[in-house]
């Protein structure tokens, strides 16, 4: 038989003034199984608590029901103290007679009645309690951090700097993302590659920071503190540990005319390659889709120039398999392209580029050494437009979200041309000004006012060629949609910043959420913006929606935090508020007949297969075994359960069949 | 590094607004304020704020719509715009100065020789007698502008609630004044 104490606050006036608690504290002595009932005016106070584990000691208590506010209130205080009294705090129960009574019923005898229905119910559950005990999963105290941009630089150094491993898992030859191609950044101008660069480098000289350029995830195991990460180290064809970075290779290499994907196609490269001269690791790959070598089985000529004999031909990709505690996401946007714009020309016209092609073009590392000169034939453009929101907030081109950065770059890279072409002139059209950040109103104000770049409100509706001038057609409409026409040399538009390529399926390998345009989801939008729903897994950056680099910074920062607080602790505690499978003695061992609905239903992977095997290693029966370190106790495989071998511990069947048999 | 913004081309009726009045164009941002508060703005064919803009992007075309409107004369300068403006823009000058450019040009609206008659008598007025003299005005203004029954029948009843003075009320150093308008007239 329990012996059950119960111990009903009045909350102040906050129940006292609604609820009879002397009469409920009465009412409940009566409940079999229950020895002991009191009320008090503070229950949460300290001579409340003190209350409450003199009387467990002196009625010898079994378990306690505490009748007061939310569970989500006090519920970890009064635990505590039964826990110091000497009981399982799992034994303790809330039966919350404030926010479910008094707060939402007048005074009345029906009201007491019904605060004295709430302990009953509890009072049954807590006869049906077992004690619990909090599950402790290991740390392994390294970090990976996917993603060589700012943001993932930016991860990797705050963790490495707090005294952890991290291992920087970039898919790109360099590490430095797009912001390594930019040419000035806003709203200071100052050069990207300045402030970039050093922060590369300090990475790859971190004690604690393992680099793996080139190299991609492939699989991604285990939970919280206990990843176990597959990486694909992508082959450069060379030995890394041999090659200095002299470069002679890529001065040799004959293949010379291969579009340059760091310049975004405005320049060439060559088959071995850096991808740009600050690159981190400066070490090339050979580009094997377009070395003769590997097209004609003959050349080799980087390898006969190579002074330490460093390059590998037969070099395959190796799959490394690294244990990790935590991992943060930070794979970055793409830009969409200029092909997805039938109005402006599919992208056949040279001189249509995209905001990061005019980054490349204004860059003093890029292609035309930052000297303006259109891409089909060279020449200065007198006259440029500028077309903001291209692809953004449209519905037609499949995104109706702002990306949030080409207000500023737009006003940026109009302020660049009016510096470098004085005489030029600077068309924008937009829809709106979304400059909301710190000096950046006054930046865009600073293009029109000081840079006398014209803004005109409205969509492009159309781009043509004609006389060797591209002829756009917009209409201002703050002058009444009144028709605008003018004859530029070179267009830019602002593309769409969109999630990276292969980011469904990497959140796929990760198990984490994404939205309808691919980007990462975080657990909170508001509360928990560098989480994932999968405990261990954090966002920095663009990959989570637009962003722009301080943004991507203090995400970044905010990420590394987050991994830090993680790994703190040599072991997680957690609650032991997770479904079990029921387990019995042979021959039926369980009444999960393996049919692993709940492993579907699991939004949290943390359901697996568990053999039951004979002596001889014969699999007798597969059935459910759920990780208790991924479980997070929502209850959706009991619901699914078919025989009803999934128990979620404290809310068992049992217990909920009680609590609602006594009423 | 700003490209030209200290020295306004003067090519450009924009630039020669700054050079003649000081005023930005590019510093209105269209918010409208000067046209939602404008005393005469539902008059206007065009108001303070599409004249701003029609200048700014600095076509010709859109130049010439602003020196052909009307609008451009109804502007009172009561300085009404340019107290709101948060962009401390001082329209009144603008207009004033688009008049003069549009007089030069000999585009300006067939409305505004009325306007400009009343003006030039109102100048007059103050000319010779050194203050404003109502009845020399409109004597002045209807022979100027040959209005000269117009509005004919006001004239009792102002002069019985004595806002027609007969005779003018002169200052006392009146060579002063037309010292003043020797040096300034055609100086402009």
């Amino acid at each position: 038989m329990s012996r059950i104490g119960v111990f009903t606050c009045h909350c102040g006036e906050n129940i006292g003034a609604t609820v009879d608690c002397a009469k409920v504290s009465e009412m409940c002595q009566h409940i079999p199984g229950v020895v002991h009932s009191v009320d008090y005016k503070y229950m949460c106070s300290d001579p409340g608590q003190r209350m409450m584990q003199e009387a467990i000691k002196e009625h010898s208590l079994d378990g306690v029901v505490v009748a007061a506010c939310s569970p989500r209130m006090h519920e970890p205080t009064f635990r505590r103290a039964v826990s110091n009294a000497g009981v399982n705090p799992y034994m303790c129960e809330m039966a919350n007679l404030r926010e479910h009574c008094s707060w939402v019923h007048e005074k009345s005898e029906a009201t007491t009645q019904k605060a004295a229905d709430l302990i009953r119910v509890l009072v049954e559950k807590v006869k049906h309690n077992t004690p619990l005990f909090p599950i402790k999963v290991p740390v392994t105290k390294t970090a990976m951090v996917v993603g060589g941009g700012v943001a993932g630089i930016q991860v990797a150094l705050d963790i490495a700097n707090g005294g952890h491993k991290v291992i920087l898992v970039e898919k790109s030859p360099s590490i430095g993302g797009h912001m390594s191609q930019l040419s000035e950044t806003f709203p200071t101008l100052d050069c990207s590659q300045c402030i970039l660069t050093p922060r590369m480098v300090e990475a790859a000289q971190h004690p604690n920071i393992t680099l793996m350029t080139y190299s991609e995830v492939e699989k991604v195991d285990g939970f919280i503190g206990n990843f176990k990460v597959t990486v694909r180290k992508k082959a450069r064809k060379l030995d890394e540990k041999l090659c200095t970075g002299c470069g002679l290779c890529i001065q040799k290499c004959p293949n010379k005319k291969i579009s340059d994907e760091f310049n975004e196609g405005l320049g060439t490269r060559t088959a071995i390659y850096v991808p740009f001269p600050q690159a981190v690791p400066n070490k090339p790959v050979i580009d094997t889709l377009n070395c003769t070598f590997y097209k004609t089985g003959k050349c080799k000529v980087c390898e006969k120039v190579c002074p330490t004999n460093a390059i590998r031909f037969e070099q395959e990709d190796e799959l490394v398999t690294l244990d990790i505690g935590a991992i943060v996401l930070a794979t970055g946007f793409k830009l969409m392209k200029t092909e997805a714009f039938p109005e402006y020309g599919y992208g056949k016209h040279k001189d249509i580029i995209d905001g990061m092609q005019f980054e490349r073009l204004a860059s003093a590392s890029g292609p035309t050494a930052g000297v303006m000169k259109r891409p089909s034939d060279g020449k200065e453009p007198e006259t440029v437009v500028f077309i903001a929101c291209s692809g953004s907030r449209d519905r037609s081109k499949g995104v109706p979200y702002c990306s949030k950065v080409c207000c500023m770059y737009t006003a940026k890279h109009a302020m660049l041309y009016k510096h470098k072409v004085h005489s030029g002139k600077a068309y924008v059209f937009y829809m709106d000004i979304r400059a909301s950040g710190k000096d950046y109103d006054e930046f865009v104000r600073r293009a029109i006012e000081e840079d006398d770049v014209k803004y005109i409100r409205g969509r492009v509706s159309k781009i043509y060629e004609e006389d060797g001038k591209l002829i756009v057609k917009g209409a201002d409409t703050l002058m009444g949609g009144e028709q605008v026409e003018i004859k530029a040399d070179m267009v830019v538009l602002a593309t769409a910043v969109q999630s990276n390529d292969r980011s469904e399926e990497l959140a796929q390998t990760l198990h984490v959420s994404y939205d309808t345009y691919g980007f990462f989801a975080e657990a909170h939008p508001k509360l928990r913006p560098v989480e994932t729903n999968t405990g261990g897994i954090f966002l920095a950056g663009a990959c989570q929606a637009p962003r722009d680099i301080p943004e991507s910074v203090a995400q970044a920062s905010a990420a590394a935090a987050k991994v830090l607080g993680l790994f703190s602790q040599d072991q997680l505690t957690r609650e032991p508020i997770v479904a079990v499978v029921n387990r019995q003695a042979g021959p039926t061992f369980s009444y999960c007949v393996g049919c692993f609905l709940c492993q579907t239903a699991c939004p949290y992977q943390a359901i697996e297969q568990e053999h039951i095997t004979a002596r001889n290693g014969d699999v007798i029966k597969t059935i459910a075994r759920i990780n208790p370190g991924l479980c997070q106790g929502c209850g959706t495989c009991v619901a699914t359960c078919r025989t009803k071998a999934i128990d979620l511990q404290g809310f068992s069947n049992e217990q909920l069949y009680a609590e609602i048999m006594t009423l | 590094m700003s490209s030209g913004s200290h020295h306004p081309n003067l090519e450009t009726l924009a630039g020669r607004i700054e050079a003649g009045t000081g005023v930005k164009l590019a510093h209105c941002y269209q918010c409208g304020k000067c046209a939602a508060g404008c005393p005469v703005g539902d008059e206007m064919d065009l108001p303070p704020c599409q004249v701003f803009r029609l200048l700014q992007l600095g076509f010709p075309e859109l130049d010439e719509k602003v020196l052909r409107s009307e609008g451009i004369w109804l502007c009172l300068a009561c300085e009404t715009c340019s107290s709101r403006c948060p962009q401390e823009v001082e329209i009144p000058k603008v207009m004033d100065f688009i008049r003069g450019e549009a007089l030069k040009r000999g585009i300006a609206h067939p409305k505004s020789k009325d306007i400009l008659s009343f003006h030039r008598a109102f100048l007059d007025s103050i000319e010779y007698t050194g203050r404003l003299y109502e009845v020399g005005l409109v004597a002045d203004y209807k022979m100027r502008s040959r209005h000269l029954l117009k509005d004919v029948m006001l004239a009792p009843k102002m002069y019985l609630k004595g806002k027609l003075g007969l005779f003018p009320h002169l200052i006392k150093n009146r060579s002063g004044m037309k010292t003043l308008f020797k040096r300034t007239v055609g100086k402009g």
